[in-house]
């Protein structure tokens, strides 16, 4: 089969939608995926048959809702290649992900005057909790830098390391598109005997992933960006670590026994699972893994690859020097995330007029103002690519950046 | 849809490329920042309030085109005025952006002289999403006349 996104995107409802009698340029998919018929219908499937509480009940609606669910689990770790299915958490998103590693790992491992090393690029999803667990027990941060083009610039990362109890770094930047070396961090991570903690988020989706081939301690993603449903995300850990760690939330679910003098929790992964958890959702994210799963999680990173590749020339072609893309150019070290500053116009406006013409880009911050210090704005315009765009998405959003040329070019 | 002319006027285009009362002022100067945490833009507002009266202003900071000219029209606008002058202005301000009220003790709105160039903002109430970016500066502004009292 032919990787065509012309095809896949007659599987996207929203995506045949018109505004004004013209059709819908979505160029977010960073921020969040549309989601195809495959997936609207599993979930709407299942809360007409089999929606029933799970771990719970013992009729047999029950036990379905729970075979289902169990089922999105084991989806999960095939998609991930993780060794146990136990190791396979449910959260409610990437964020609460990381911040159950922070909390609960970071809790009981480190001590004031502990290292935790973190890149330039991260999201504030892996910046934020670490400075309230700073703030709380004075641990360290250390950053890795960014080079010129907005790779990591390893030349101190030994040093940055030495010492250093957690390298938890993103694979893939939500702002400049760089994919990072994630083995050969994760390796660095080890041998200077700190644990590796990876934000999947912008990776999972959009690339093959293998967590026993990096060798990772932890990796946190969502279900939102890989075309499923939001309200459920993904951690995965190694067991042993998992097992040693205190629970993050707790409440029903979680606990094996309870007394009026305490507590005692349940095995993995039900520990980390307080509540009932988003269980239409597992369904809808199930749906999805098998959706990108059958299209190739190679072939989506072949079609994102090239699609970043003709979209820089083509805006670079266009635009010359009136253009800054942000991030590598390389296509074999970058997504199909772009950010740019279009002449002086502001991204805000930049994004307003792109609306005119119903092509969808997100301008702002992107949750990763560190990140915009460096680059010296306070925010940026991103378009990002995913399975459903194709090359005339990117001919659309160039045509499109001509009229905030003719609006603000002064 | 309502179209770009109805937001990027012309007035307000002139206004973003020729911000008016940009700058610092020293302490005494009163400063206050404002942040719109969803796009990032930043505003300084530095007052000189004497005897009740705003007797200099400047703006610093960096934003969108609507935020930008908003803020550039408002220090034009509060330029010398009293401190109960320029509350009524902002009230007024924000009843064109259509945001409701807060203070239903507050006086009733004098609107007996003309909001000038201020009027050419009114079509960003057409764009919901910009209408935070309208009145980032005067937030800020209100919270530098509170830091003055």
């Amino acid at each position: 089969m032919t990787f065509d996104p012309a095809v896949i995107k007659k599987d996207f409802p929203l995506l045949e939608r018109e505004i004004n009698g013209k059709p819908v340029v979505y160029l977010d998919s960073a921020n969040t995926s549309q989601k195809p018929r495959q997936v609207i219908d599993a979930m709407s499937r299942f809360m007409e048959t089999s929606y029933a509480p799970i771990n719970r009940s013992a009729y047999q609606l029950a036990a379905e809702s729970t075979d289902a669910f169990e089922g999105a689990r084991a989806a999960v770790r095939r998609f991930i290649n993780a060794p146990r299915v136990n190791e396979v958490v449910f959260t409610k998103n990437a964020t609460e992900a990381l911040n159950l590693v922070a909390h609960s790992w970071g809790g009981a491992n480190l001590r004031a005057g502990d290292a935790v090393v973190l890149t330039h690029m991260e999201h504030h999803a892996n910046i934020v909790p670490w400075h309230m667990l700073a703030a709380e027990r004075g641990i360290e941060l250390r950053w890795v830098p960014l080079t010129a083009d907005g790779q990591l610039d390893l030349t101190n990362l030994p040093k940055l390391l030495d010492g250093a109890k957690v390298l938890s770094f993103t694979a893939m930047s939500n702002v400049l598109g760089t994919l990072t070396p994630v083995k050969q961090l994760v390796d660095a991570a080890h041998a200077a005997g700190a644990i590796a903690i990876v934000d999947g988020c912008q990776y999972v989706p959009h690339n093959p992933t293998d967590v026993q081939a990096w060798g990772a301690d932890f990796l946190a993603f969502s279900s939102h960006k890989l075309c499923g449903p939001s309200g459920i995300g993904v951690l995965w850990g190694r067991e042993s670590l998992l097992d040693a760690m205190p629970p993050f939330l707790g409440g029903g679910n979680m606990i094996a026994d309870v007394r009026l003098d305490g507590f005692s929790c349940a095995e993995l992964p039900a520990k980390f699972e307080a509540g009932t958890p988003p269980i239409t959702e597992a369904i809808g994210m199930h749906a999805a893994i098998g959706y990108l799963s059958a299209l190739g999680m190679g072939n989506i990173r072949a079609h994102e690859a090239d699609i970043a590749a003709y979209a820089i020339n083509t805006l670079k072609a266009r635009y010359g020097d009136d253009i800054t893309i942000h991030g590598p150019t390389d296509p074999a070290v970058r997504g199909a995330t772009l950010s740019f500053q279009f002449k002086n116009v502001h991204p805000h406006d930049v994004s307003q007029v792109l609306d005119q013409a119903n092509v969808c880009v997100r301008a702002g911050h992107h949750c990763a103002k560190p990140l915009m210090k460096l680059l010296g704005s306070n925010a940026t315009a991103r378009a990002s690519f995913y399975i459903y765009n194709s090359t005339a998405d990117a001919d659309a959003l160039a045509d499109a950046l001509a009229n905030a040329g003719d609006l603000f070019g002064f | 849809m309502p179209g770009l002319e109805d937001l990027y006027r012309e007035i307000i285009l002139d206004h973003y490329r020729t911000p008016r009362n940009r700058g610092e002022l020293a302490p005494p100067a009163v400063r206050a920042e404002g942040h719109n945490p969803l796009c990032g833009d930043e505003i300084q507002v530095y007052l000189d309030v004497k005897d009740g009266v705003v007797s200099d202003i400047k703006i610093g900071g960096q934003g969108c085109s609507i935020s930008q000219s908003s803020a550039s029209m408002m220090s034009a606008a509060v330029k010398g005025k009293s401190v109960d002058e320029i509350r009524n202005l902002v009230r007024r301000f924000k009843h064109m952006m259509s945001i409701e009220e807060e203070d239903e003790t507050a006086p009733p709105l004098d609107e007996s002289k003309p909001l000038g160039d201020l009027e050419a903002l009114r079509g960003v109430v057409k764009f919901p999403v910009r209408i935070k970016c309208a009145t980032l500066a005067w937030n800020t502004l209100l919270d530098g006349l509170s830091q003055s009292n």
